[in-house]
């Protein structure tokens, strides 16, 4: 409780309302949370308008121009997209791990090597050169999704055997990662001294929006690429999974009160290593649909950090997978129209300002502010 | 009575003190006196007071009424470092150290001298002295968390000593110790009483008091059913006695039921606590159907760990349980729930509830994967709604709607959800670990029917619990446990001899130590 009265000299004036801080004795209303999400995107957007504004520039026009070059033309929404499908896959894969309260911020490295995986299946090769591109599509993805598990299932062994913090060992295992894919791109798939290995041949590509620009030319140019099919489709599967389930009941009874699961007749441990496994399987995924769809090679920069916005990107969709899409492009946005306005800074802070910020609404989540008239005592 | 000692000194003397907490008066004009160099043992049941008294004396609870004097001068501590200025120091079952730092660390810890550099090895020695002193063997070095629980006692007493302590209050301090390392403390003590200290010993256990304290005072539920008397004048059974008292017992309607066959058999149980301790002891007891048997004992003595073995949340290293002919030890929790083994735990919020999801979704914890509920991987929401809107009927929990989240509902809800899910699997067997614990009246009664209507069709119940008058009024039998060992099996309400049994003495040896 806090009481806020401003004290001034005759005739006594008094700061005329109280506000009160009191916990939530009911269920929040179902609107609060999206408001809070959203509240927390505004203030952040207001924020870096103030610093744009302080560095003397005009964030009118920062803000126009990065919503006209990320929303503005099919051409630019499609690239959007093209920034969004990673998000979207990482984002699922935090949101399915959060839920449980397993804290995976492995999503990096569980990226890296689903990207790993993918090229494997071009480099090795897994298949042959001519092979048709519906046999791509599935076996790299599929190659991708094991090697992303993989990562995630070692890290969610540790924990249910060892008791291992995975906040630890998934973020170390983030530059394993990265290191065993340098490793080889400097090495084994290094194309004649290059640190990225050779392109892949077209048929592995998976399709984008522009391979149909042929039948409709409307299409042409659009670089959206299959992934999004990936993604969409992975996050509906999990929104279903997660609300209407047997296994999401008991992922959320384990999130919740894990001693009340393990008294339900739950077993914890093998919960924390499959979840721990879809989740390192759908960052493998975004990593394989990166690659396969926009990189079409192996290379050290395949991620600006996708892993560690895929935290965020969960918590601004507050866990849930069919709102993850939203957040995703949104953050797509920021990503591709951000550099726009500057490489890095204000786009990364402003990225950061609504990680902070949603932390701080979870507050009003909690509690109830009550702003009351003072009465004359 | 003599009083050749009453011209000793008087150290503290705390004259009808009353401390309320909302719903219960913890302490009932209570008197307390202590003298010098003395050993004075302050013995009741859980919940009587004792802790609340001390904590008074200790400057952490202010009491509504009542006198305080320390070496004759009137005090009323606001916070425990006034006490422990004015020479009081408590020690508290649960030790307040840092694990990564130095015995000499810890002790120094929160006092203004050293003041900037720490000046280790001086300091090392000056509490190797003291330890010395008091024969409290403790490396200063050694880093707590390398030490065992009785060394770590050893800190805390000497944290006390260090400030200055002469009365020390030990709250339970056998309670985490191992045998040899109880007579130990026992030797520490005396040592203090030797060289002047004064010592309040709370315990609950009735030989331990009779070894080590020169008086003893017996608090029962918040007042003092004997004050200061002689330990070497009174005999266990009259303790005993005090502790427990005899009241009118409050019968609930209990109707007859035919006893059928045995369903809970358990043979030898042992098990280990959560520090690793051996808390089971070869506990053998059984319970038959139609028959609400009461297992009794103070706090800790292992009925918690008896109740996880028994459902499988906790494991057996010895021994068997079996249900109905069916051996569930150490079996997958599920596997107990379908052959109807039903838990009500202690911890309502902890273990019985998820806080944060719904009513219909905390009622469906234990049938979520069972047709019509589950639909193949699915949960069927409405089949699970009207599971939940029919519970809520029928056991008229109060709450605004079914998609309330339980952490907002009170505690008599809360359990009435508890039962109400426990209660609808029809299970064969059903243990109830301190149902009723923090009810109202009311709730408390609906609690009891609900138990006794499980006893009429047929159930089998264990009722572990620590209010003797319910044990006694809804069980058909009671057993006594006593540090993880099943002292006897009492089927007359004898409440005396429960009493007894409850501080350590095995039916067997009853009446056979002599009447004083």
């Amino acid at each position: 409780m806090a009481d806020i009265s401003v004290k001034e000299s005759a005739p006594k004036w008094k700061f005329p309302f109280k506000i009160k801080i009191e916990n939530r004795v009911d269920n929040p209303p179902r609107w609060l949370s999206p408001v809070l999400s959203l509240a927390a995107v505004v203030i952040a957007l207001l924020i870096g308008a103030l610093v744009i504004w302080i560095a003397g520039g005009d964030p009118w026009a920062a803000y126009t121009h990065i919503a006209k070059y990320s929303l503005g033309s099919w051409g630019v929404l499609s690239d959007t997209m093209v920034k969004a499908i990673p998000l979207m896959l990482v984002g699922l894969a935090c949101s399915i791990a959060f839920r449980m309260k397993l804290w995976n911020i492995g999503a990096e490295g569980q990226f890296f090597l689903g990207a790993f995986g993918a090229s494997m299946v071009v480099l090795l090769p897994v298949l042959p050169m001519e092979a048709p591109k519906w046999q791509f599509i599935l076996v790299s993805a599929g190659f991708g999704m094991f090697f992303g598990a993989l990562w995630g299932f070692v890290p969610g062994f540790l924990k249910a055997r060892y008791n291992v913090n995975e906040i630890i060992s998934t973020l170390m295992m983030n530059y394993i990662a990265i290191e065993w894919n340098n490793y080889f791109i400097y090495g084994v798939w290094s194309e004649s001294g290059f640190q990225m290995s050779r392109m892949f041949q077209r048929n592995a590509w998976l399709p984008r929006l522009s391979d149909l620009a042929k039948r409709w030319p409307f299409f042409g140019g659009l670089t959206t690429h299959f992934g999004i099919v990936f993604a969409v489709v992975a996050a509906l599967i999990l929104w279903w999974v997660l609300s209407k389930s047997r296994w999401g009941y008991e992922i959320r009874l384990i999130g919740d009160n894990p001693r009340a699961a393990e008294y339900a007749g739950i077993s914890i441990k093998k919960n924390i290593v499959l979840v721990m496994i879809v989740s390192g399987a759908l960052a493998g995924l975004a990593g394989a649909s990166e690659i396969m769809g926009v990189v079409h090679r192996l290379q050290g920069a395949i991620s600006p950090g996708y892993g560690y916005t895929g935290i965020i990107i969960a918590w601004l969709a507050k866990l849930n997978p069919l709102a993850v899409i939203l957040a995703s492009i949104l953050f797509g946005a920021l990503i591709l129209a951000g550099r726009e306005v500057q490489p890095s800074g204000i786009p990364t802070l402003i990225q950061g300002l609504i990680m902070v910020f949603l932390i701080a609404s979870d507050f009003f989540y909690r509690n109830r502010v009550r702003i009351t008239r003072k009465v004359e005592d | 009575m003599d009083i050749e000692k009453s011209t000793d000194e008087l150290v503290v003397q705390m004259q009808s003190i009353t401390k309320k907490f909302p719903g219960v008066v913890a302490n009932d004009q209570v008197d307390f006196e202590l003298r010098k160099g003395e050993v004075h043992a302050l013995l009741g049941e859980n919940g009587a007071g004792k802790s609340t008294l001390m904590n008074v004396l200790a400057g952490l609870y202010k009491a509504e009424s009542g006198s305080i004097t320390v070496h004759g001068k009137p005090a009323n501590f606001g916070s425990p470092r006034e006490a422990i200025e004015a020479g009081i120091g408590m020690v508290h079952q649960h030790f307040m150290l840092v694990p990564s730092q130095s015995v000499t660390e810890n002790i120094l810890l929160g006092l203004d001298e050293p003041r900037f550099r720490m000046r280790l090895t001086e300091y090392n020695h000056r509490v190797a002295e003291m330890a010395d002193k008091y024969g409290l063997h403790v490396d200063p070095d050694a880093k707590v968390w390398q030490l065992s629980v009785g060394e770590q006692q050893r800190v805390e007493i000497l944290k006390m000593l260090y400030r200055g302590a002469d009365v020390l209050i030990m709250d339970e301090p056998t309670a985490v110790l191992a045998p040899s390392e109880i007579d130990e403390l026992f030797n520490t003590l005396r040592s203090m009483t030797d060289q002047g200290k004064s010592i309040v010993f709370i315990s609950h256990k009735l030989h331990e008091v009779m070894e080590i304290s020169d008086r003893v005072t017996v608090l029962q539920k918040g007042k003092v059913t004997s004050s200061g008397l002689y330990t070497k004048d009174v005999s266990r059974a009259d303790l005993a006695h005090l502790m427990v008292g005899r009241e009118v017992v409050f019968r609930v309607e209990k109707k007859e039921v035919q006893v059928g066959d045995v369903v809970l058999d358990v043979k030898g149980l042992e098990a280990l606590n959560d520090k690793g301790i051996k808390s089971l002891n070869g506990v053998s007891i059984n319970v038959r159907e139609g028959e609400i048997v009461g297992l009794a004992g103070v706090a800790g003595n292992g009925q918690n760990e008896l109740a996880e073995a028994l459902v499988g949340l906790r494991e057996a290293i010895e021994g068997s349980v079996t249900v109905n002919d069916q051996d569930v030890t150490n079996k997958p929790v599920k596997l107990g729930i379908r052959h109807g083994i039903s838990l009500i735990p202690a911890d309502r919020a902890k273990v019985g509830t998820a806080p944060n999801l719904s009513v219909t979704e905390n009622v469906i914890m234990k049938n979520y994967d069972q047709k019509p509920i589950a639909n193949g991987w699915r949960v069927n929401k409405k089949e699970a709604g009207k599971y939940a809107t029919g519970l809520k009927e029928a056991y008229d929990i109060i709450v605004p709607t079914i998609d309330t989240s339980v952490r907002l509902l009170s505690g008599g809800n809360l359990q009435k959800v508890i039962l109400a899910r426990e209660i609808s699997s029809e299970p064969k067997f059903m243990v109830a670990v301190q149902p009723t614990r923090g009810l109202d009246v009311g709730a408390i009664e609906g609690v009891q029917k609900l138990l006794l209507s499980q006893r009429e069709s047929g159930a089998a119940v264990l009722l572990i619990s620590e209010e003797l008058e319910e044990l006694l009024s809804l069980s058909d039998r009671i057993y006594v446990i006593y540090e993880g060992e099943i002292m006897g099996e009492i089927d007359d309400g004898d409440i005396d001899k429960i009493g007894q049994m409850m501080t350590g003495t095995p039916l067997e040896q009853i009446g056979k130590e002599g009447v004083n």
